[in-house]
């Protein structure tokens, strides 16, 4: 199975995001970069497919020259190549997705998984857009991932609301990954040693030809709107109270 | 502007609160910007679906009606929507970010040629949508290019539809080739539940890693849930943990909510959490860290052992509910 994974470069989930005072962006100051955590959940099953079927996993990025640090990551974790597409300006999803096409047609892999998300725009669309641009079918918000035994086809269980579906299609196919999927490795010290050694190819996003133009444009950021404090009680008898007679809540 | 269409998501004939979020969003979007404001319902047999959602203010409902539309697959419910925006002269397609919603119209957009708003919380009259990103740390504000805007809004940001008015009821018949088929529904296993729904709950009690186990879930949420009678929601941690289905997540990654009453207990408050439940009315935490984030939010917070002070808060409210 030839299965290509999409890496996205984003803020460590702990840190805590500030708007800068213009409102033009976020504070990238002192701000830890990883992969987006859908992603490596992505990784890790294309990992699990590879190790029960052989194959090869390629991971794909798109932004600056800075991403070989979490494509490395993804290589050490066990993926087999990388593909980085050198792009410095902000993509919208739809842009993503049209470059993301341009390259499956020339890898032509069987499989593409993805995260669900990435947790700095959380858009949740680049997934559904690459299969429309594909005519490719779709399994998104995945927790479970079933090849059939001739790996012609799948079984894909999302998590939908209010229970799980099951949808099946003939590959090639799209699957973005949820949390439950699986629980990504960590990366070994052997497997950092031969990521060193492993091919991150390096493109011009201008070579493969999409069309980038943004359509969705960020105009501009604010902050959240502050939270007073609120009261802090020592008894249950004190907060229910408050919740019976001030809050009226209950 | 040309019209609006709303995608009316149903469950076997019934309709979900948020399926009367994205209604009024799309009438308030119609009033704002121009145009009609257009319900769509698709599926097999969707002529008394139809029917009810025409008795909520919309000026026109389409049902499609079609075997292929049986079952929700994004495939053939995409080629769908393509059809009737182009059919109908809409330029905003509106739908909630439930989990179809989230599905569905990406691919149409890109169908389209068109980029996308997700977790829209605000339309405002100069076309431009306001939307949180970095789990809420930000609010933007972005514009949409291109002859059709594709926008889902946020179940906690906009108020159900009222009932009201006649709308008639078109057909619309939809020309589904192979490519537009090539998904297969399996099966659908629910999770049944006596209790409210997560996003629709007046009350809603989350626990968190400091329960423990799944079992404590059982043996001290549990029955304040149902004293309260509330909805139960979890975060991450817990679910990470496998104390309870994801179904219940609450968060960035999980359910957004925005009950009138929010309970935090054994919750630490990390920044994912609080994107899905810090637009709730009051925020009660329940924490024995007396440092814990979750106190930044709460409007009433605890600091006590869980497992003492549950269990007795349980009791107070059955007191009170005699």
């Amino acid at each position: 199975m030839k299965t290509l994974v999409t890496v996205k470069r984003v803020p460590d989930p702990e840190t805590t995001i500030r708007v800068k005072p213009d409102g033009s962006g976020i504070v990238t100051d002192n701000v830890k970069y990883v992969i987006n955590p859908f992603d490596e959940i992505a990784i890790e099953e294309a990992l699990r497919i590879k190790e029960k079927l052989s194959g090869e996993v390629i991971l794909v990025s798109i932004g600056a020259k800075v991403v070989t640090e979490q494509l490395r990551t993804g290589l050490a974790m066990g993926a087999d190549r990388a593909v980085l597409i050198l792009c410095e300006q902000e993509l919208d999803s739809l842009a993503v997705a049209r470059v993301l096409a341009k390259l499956i047609e020339n890898e032509k892999p069987e499989l593409v998984l993805m995260g669900k998300q990435a947790i700095d725009d959380d858009s949740n669309q680049a997934g559904q857009m690459l299969a429309a641009l594909l005519g490719w079918p779709q399994a998104t918000f995945a927790s479970k991932v079933e090849l059939a035994a001739d790996q012609k086809s799948v079984q894909v269980t999302r998590e939908v609301d209010g229970g799980l579906e099951t949808v099946g299609f003939a590959l090639p196919g799209i699957i973005t990954a949820d949390l439950r999927l699986n629980e990504p490795r960590y990366a070994s010290l052997p497997g950092i040693m031969k990521a060193r050694k492993k091919e991150i190819k390096e493109v011009a996003i201008a070579d493969l030809g999409a069309d980038v133009t943004p359509r969705l444009k960020v105009l501009k950021l604010e902050p959240p709107a502050k939270k007073q404090a609120g009261k802090k009680f020592e008894t249950v008898q004190a907060l229910v109270d408050s919740l019976h007679t001030e809050a009226k809540v209950i | 502007m040309a019209n609006v269409l709303v995608f009316a998501e149903h469950h076997k004939g019934k309709f979900p609160k948020s399926t009367l979020i994205a209604l009024q969003a799309g009438k308030e979007a119609a009033s704002k910007l121009g145009g009609s404001c257009i319900a769509t319902v698709l599926g097999s047999g969707v002529d008394a679906a139809a029917n009810e959602i025409s008795g909520y203010g919309a000026s026109k409902v389409i049902a499609v009606d079609d075997a292929a539309l049986a079952n929700y697959l994004a495939d053939a419910y995409a080629v769908t929507l393509e059809q009737l925006i182009k059919a109908n002269d809409v330029s905003l397609l509106v739908a909630t970010s439930t989990a179809v919603g989230k599905d569905l119209l990406p691919r149409v957009a890109a169908r389209l040629g068109v980029s996308m708003a997700t977790d829209v919380v605000a339309i405002n009259a100069d076309g431009t949508f306001k939307r949180p990103m970095y789990a809420g740390n930000a609010l933007a504000t972005v514009s949409l290019d291109g002859p059709v805007k594709v926008i889902s809004v946020r179940g906690t940001a906009f108020d159900a539809a009222q009932p009201g008015g006649q709308a008639p009821v078109e057909k619309f018949s939809v020309s589904l080739d192979a490519a537009a088929k090539q998904m297969q529904f399996v099966s659908f296993n629910e999770i049944k539940s006596d209790r409210p729904q997560l996003t629709e709950a007046r009350i809603v009690v989350s626990g968190g890693r400091g329960l423990k186990s799944g079992e404590n879930f059982t043996t001290y949420l549990e029955p304040l849930v149902d004293a309260l009678g509330a909805a139960m929601g979890a975060s991450r941690a817990a679910v990470d943990a496998g104390f309870v289905p994801n179904d219940l997540q609450v968060g960035q990654t999980g359910k957004v909510v925005a009950p009138e009453l929010y309970f935090a207990v054994g919750i630490s408050g990390a920044i994912q959490h609080l994107a899905g439940m810090k637009d709730s009315k009051v925020i009660v935490a329940i924490n024995k860290d007396p440092e814990a984030p979750i106190f930044n939010v709460a409007d009433y917070g605890l600091v006590a052992d869980l497992f003492k002070a549950v269990p007795e808060l349980t009791e107070e409210v059955k007191k009170l509910k005699g």
